[in-house]
């Protein structure tokens, strides 16, 4: 079944859903049940652990194992030449080697990997490897390494250039004519840690049920890490299983690197014909996982001097390390929605993703959409300054209504169109009007002082034009009334399996806690894609709804037979079905499995959900780029220490149109914890790098918001319901984490008159107006 | 199969949880590492390995300590609670279930080492303020929460533990 458009139900009658029911997960988790990958081990299991680069860019001379190999414990060294299939792996290009052969493109390649028979033994020997290398020349800046005539990391890519996306709409340069201001403005962001609090894990068990390679891991794309896993071993899909672990969080970040380390622990496994188990140390998570890239923006506005947007250019370098990577589809996102969510007829935005040997880059949270917003919803507040306008009057002058055009020339339709409903529910809910007006009049050098700010957006849900789009769920009643739900899509930490599983028991009518949810388990459930861009919900829970729906009208033939009337006068709910006119008249669920089951009855489907139709040109960036859009925004009160330059959150105003909120009590935690790490963006997180050297390596250095740093946050739950989700729900994950950056530098502004425009807004960059450290160099505009 | 020279290992007795355990340790041992590799008792995690995170938090005589930092023969002699030992009989303890009840959790990694912070917190003021209870955890790490919920299940926990204040 296609996502069409569907009767949008009465929220009233809603039993399961649309209620904050208990995580079905919760007990195993605050009992320590729950098993992590970690937590599990095989008989005779051995333990890998990785040589990791010396250099980030260098030429491998030699590279000796036999003295490790020698060493106590030891079983085996592997390296490249162990690989039996591809040597390299990549979502979108395999350019990414498992071991490195000839050169280290970064600090995180994998040089060799040590198998011993306990982890100390495998570190031990680490040391005793021999590796000679030839420094290379290095690229670290991005704009060096996009310009005419760098050196090229890869052949075949001039300037470094993975990819380029264009986007074209109207004629910029008629537009900048027609403007009355125009402003120009230099943005960057910096390289950020998803910081999952377990650090990577993967088990690989050889020669399960005959010569299948079964792999248990931190896996937040068990079909992802089942792909590369058996191009790297030069098997078919079918003799590699996933299972994933309960997962202890990933953002975005347990993919290409875990199947990475999947895929080395396969080899080894395959080599020894013994379980392999990798787990990283935190040190080594963050040396070798990719990052949240960083980007410098250039972006010039053009406006009348009534506050209408004629023109927007915009030109982006994302840093996307050696490796493609996700750098094609995150940066696919950000042309998409690089000029925000306002109707801008005259638009030419072009995304660049370049190479260069800093720490690669690829999904995290919000995956290309928070650092265009940092710069959009910065840019707006200073255009707003140049018009000497308010920056709430600019932007719903200029933001998007019904049935408004997308830079992309998508018409904003099928869906509602709630921009300045959020925007006013949560400017209004921290008093942003009033404020900004005296604050902005009161600005003393010294002492603390006050200041507010906000953030806007809209944010294709799913994958839009990305990729391939759909997701199976299946769904099986047992004899005695109780059900398994597999899914496609994952648990990663956000309470997936609550949602699905409160789906399943609206749709189906039977009792929440007779539903079990079975970790993901790639031999049991067809590819559904990866647990991605805040889609679960929409597309995974669109699945679960088919299935239940499949078994139900079986079910209800059952049911009619006990009670004596037509299947299409039963109706089902809280473990009962009945006849709708006379609830008194029912049959227990249970019973009905039972009757089911003894009659030979299929009580099992498989749910499907493929997305609606999108549209891409590459050359022109136009079409429909996803089939709805949500649409949020936060506002902030800070508190700026003028002679610390601390920035201190008070306040939190978080509204976001989710559609429906399946779980309001997951849907808050979502919000909560989206604006803790958007707030650790704004102020706190920097990977550095020193010429490609990681510096940060723990979390000493790289600081996260603790529970003494967290504002307090007013969560605005707005419920348009969208005809494409289940139930009307769209997506939340992501545009939590995407906002309060900006906002937070607009009030940084409102409260002190500067303007800071380089994440993150930390004591110096307040303080000084640059930043003191000296990684990665001088950005942006600290340049000039 | 562990080739470590076996004059060098040391026997250590202590309770976990109510139980007298006696393990052998080596010398680099840590707690956690007694605790999740001899003992089994998996729920402990480790997040950082340098007592920053929390995940690996234990109560050691009263005390909430980051397993990962304290040497395992310091356990000699010593009464360590984990959170497999929070649960009697089947029934939740009152913070388990504030956990449960205020979605207080998400990926569940950091949950074990909240929980003990927290618990060390309640035993010794029984009746904190928000502001308290947030310093009370503020060693243990949550990267999925934004830690609201969280403080919001110690606060009702410390009600439910002692409903007549």
């Amino acid at each position: 079944m296609s996502g069409g458009m569907e009767a949008i139900d009465n929220m009233s009658s809603f039993k399961v859903v649309n209620h904050p029911v208990r995580r079905v997960d919760a007990i195993a988790k605050v009992t320590g049940r729950a098993k992590f990958t970690d937590d599990l081990t095989f008989d005779r299991m051995l333990y890998g652990r990785v040589l990791r680069a010396k250099y980030p860019h260098a030429k491998i001379l030699e590279l000796d194992t036999r003295k490790a190999e020698e060493a106590p414990g030891v079983v085996c060294v592997i390296t490249y030449a162990d690989v039996p299939g591809a040597q390299a792996i990549g979502p979108v290009r395999p350019d990414m080697p498992v071991f490195v052969s000839t050169k280290t493109m970064y600090l995180g390649d994998a040089v060799a990997m040590v198998v011993a028979e306990t982890p100390e033994m495998a570190e031990q020997a680490l040391d005793l490897i021999r590796v000679e290398y030839e420094e290379l020349p290095a690229i670290y800046d991005v704009e060096e390494a996009a310009s005419e005539g760098a050196l090229e990391l890869h052949e075949d890519y001039p300037r470094n250039i993975v990819n380029h996306y264009p986007l074209r709409k109207g004629n910029v340069e008629e537009g900048f004519k027609a403007s009355d201001i125009i402003l120009e403005r230099t943005y960057t962001t910096q390289l950020i840690e998803h910081a999952y609090i377990e650090p990577e894990a993967a088990i690989a068990v050889p020669g399960v049920a005959g010569d299948i390679m079964t792999i248990y891991g931190s896996i937040q794309n068990p079909f992802t890490a089942r792909r590369h896993v058996a191009s790297v071993l030069g098997v078919s899909l079918n003799k590699v299983r996933v299972v994933q672990c309960t997962m202890g969080g990933s953002f975005g970040g347990k993919d290409d690197v875990v199947s990475a380390i999947c895929a080395r622990a396969a080899v080894a496994a395959l080599k020894t014909g013994r379980p392999v188990k990798i787990v990283h140390t935190r040190e080594e998570s963050i040396i070798e996982s990719y990052k949240r890239h960083p980007y410098v923006m250039k972006y010039k506005v053009g406006a009348t001097r009534d506050g209408k947007i004629v023109a927007m250019e915009v030109y982006i370098l994302a840093d996307a390390g050696p490796y493609s990577s996700m750098t094609p589809f995150v940066t696919w996102r950000s042309v998409v929605q690089a000029t925000g969510p306002y109707e801008i007829p005259n638009v030419k935005t072009d995304v660049y993703g370049i190479f260069t040997n800093n720490t690669y880059t690829g999904a995290m949270r919000g995956f290309g959409s928070p650092q265009i917003i940092f710069a959009q919803e910065s840019l707006m507040d200073e255009l707003a300054e140049g018009l000497g306008m308010d920056p709430l009057e600019l932007r719903l002058l200029n933001g998007f209504r019904q049935g408004s055009v997308t830079a992309s020339g998508q018409v904003l339709e099928g869906h509602t169109v709630s921009l300045e409903e959020v925007i006013r529910k949560a400017t209004d809910a921290i008093g942003y009007s009033e404020k900004w007006k005296t604050y902005a009049k009161n600005r003393p050098a010294k002492g603390k002082v006050r200041g507010v700010g906000f953030a806007t957006s809209y944010r294709g849900v799913s994958l839009g034009a990305e990729g391939v789009d759909a997701v199976a769920t299946l769904l099986s009643v047992q004899p005695d009334g109780s059900v398994y739900l597999h899914s496609g899509l994952a648990e990663n930490g956000q309470g997936l399996k609550t949602v699905f599983s409160q789906i399943a028991a609206e749709e189906l009518g039977c009792k929440l806690e007779d539903i079990v949810f079975m970790d993901t388990d790639t031999s049991v459930i067809p590819d559904s894609g990866a647990t991605v861009a805040s889609r679960s919900t929409t597309m995974g829970g669109g699945s679960v709804r088919n299935a239940a729906k499949k078994v139900k009208e079986v079910l209800f033939e059952v049911a009619s037979k006990l009670l004596n009337v037509s299947p299409d006068e039963i109706e089902a709910a809280d473990g009962k079905m009945y006849v709708k006119d006379e609830p008194g008249r029912s049959v227990d669920f249970k019973d009905v499995a039972k009757a089911g089951y003894s009659e030979g009855k299929l009580m099992a489907a498989l749910g499907w959900y493929h997305a609606p139709k999108v549209t891409w040109d590459e050359e022109t960036g136009q079409g429909k780029a996803y089939f709805t859009y949500v649409y949020g925004c936060q506002a902030v009160e800070v508190e700026v220490d003028c002679d610390t330059g601390k920035v201190k959150v008070l306040k939190v105003a978080a509204a976001h149109d989710v559609g429906r909120a399946i779980n309001p009590a997951t849907l808050k935690g979502q919000i909560y914890g989206g604006v803790a790490m958007g707030m650790g963006y704004g102020l706190l997180e920097e990977v550095e790098l020193q010429k490609g050297i990681t510096k940060t390596r723990n979390f000493d250095e790289y600081i996260i918001a603790t529970s003494m740093d967290v504002p307090e946050v007013i969560p605005i739950i707005v419920e348009n319901p969208d005809s494409h989700g289940p139930y009307g729900a769209k997506a939340v994950a992501e545009p939590t984490c995407e906002l309060l950056a900006p906002a937070i530098a607009n009030a940084v502004y409102n409260a002190c008159g500067k303007r800071i425009r380089d994440l993150p807004l930390d004591l110096e960059r307040v303080l000084l107006g640059r930043s003191l450290r000296a990684a990665r160099g001088k950005r942006g505009s600290e340049q000039s | 199969m562990k080739q470590v020279d076996r004059c060098k290992m040391k026997l250590i007795s202590f309770t976990v949880n109510g139980t007298d355990v006696k393990v052998e340790i080596s010398a680099s041992d840590r707690l956690i590492d007694v605790l999740r590799d001899k003992l089994r008792l998996t729920g402990t995690k480790e997040g950082c390995g340098i007592g920053e995170c929390g995940a690996c938090t234990v109560i050691m005589n009263g005390v909430p300590v980051n397993s990962c930092l304290v040497p395992a023969f310091q356990a000699e002699g010593s009464v360590i609670e984990t959170v497999e030992g929070l649960e009697q009989s089947g029934k939740l303890h009152p913070l388990q279930e504030a956990f449960v009840d205020h979605a207080a959790i998400q990926c569940g990694f950091c949950t074990p080492g909240m929980l003990m912070s927290a618990l060390a917190l309640l035993r010794e003021n029984p009746h904190p303020t928000r502001e308290e209870i947030a310093r009370a955890i503020s060693g243990n790490l949550c990267r999925c929460t934004g830690y609201h919920q969280i403080i919001e299940a110690i606060e009702d926990a410390s009600m439910r533990m002692d409903p007549t204040e």
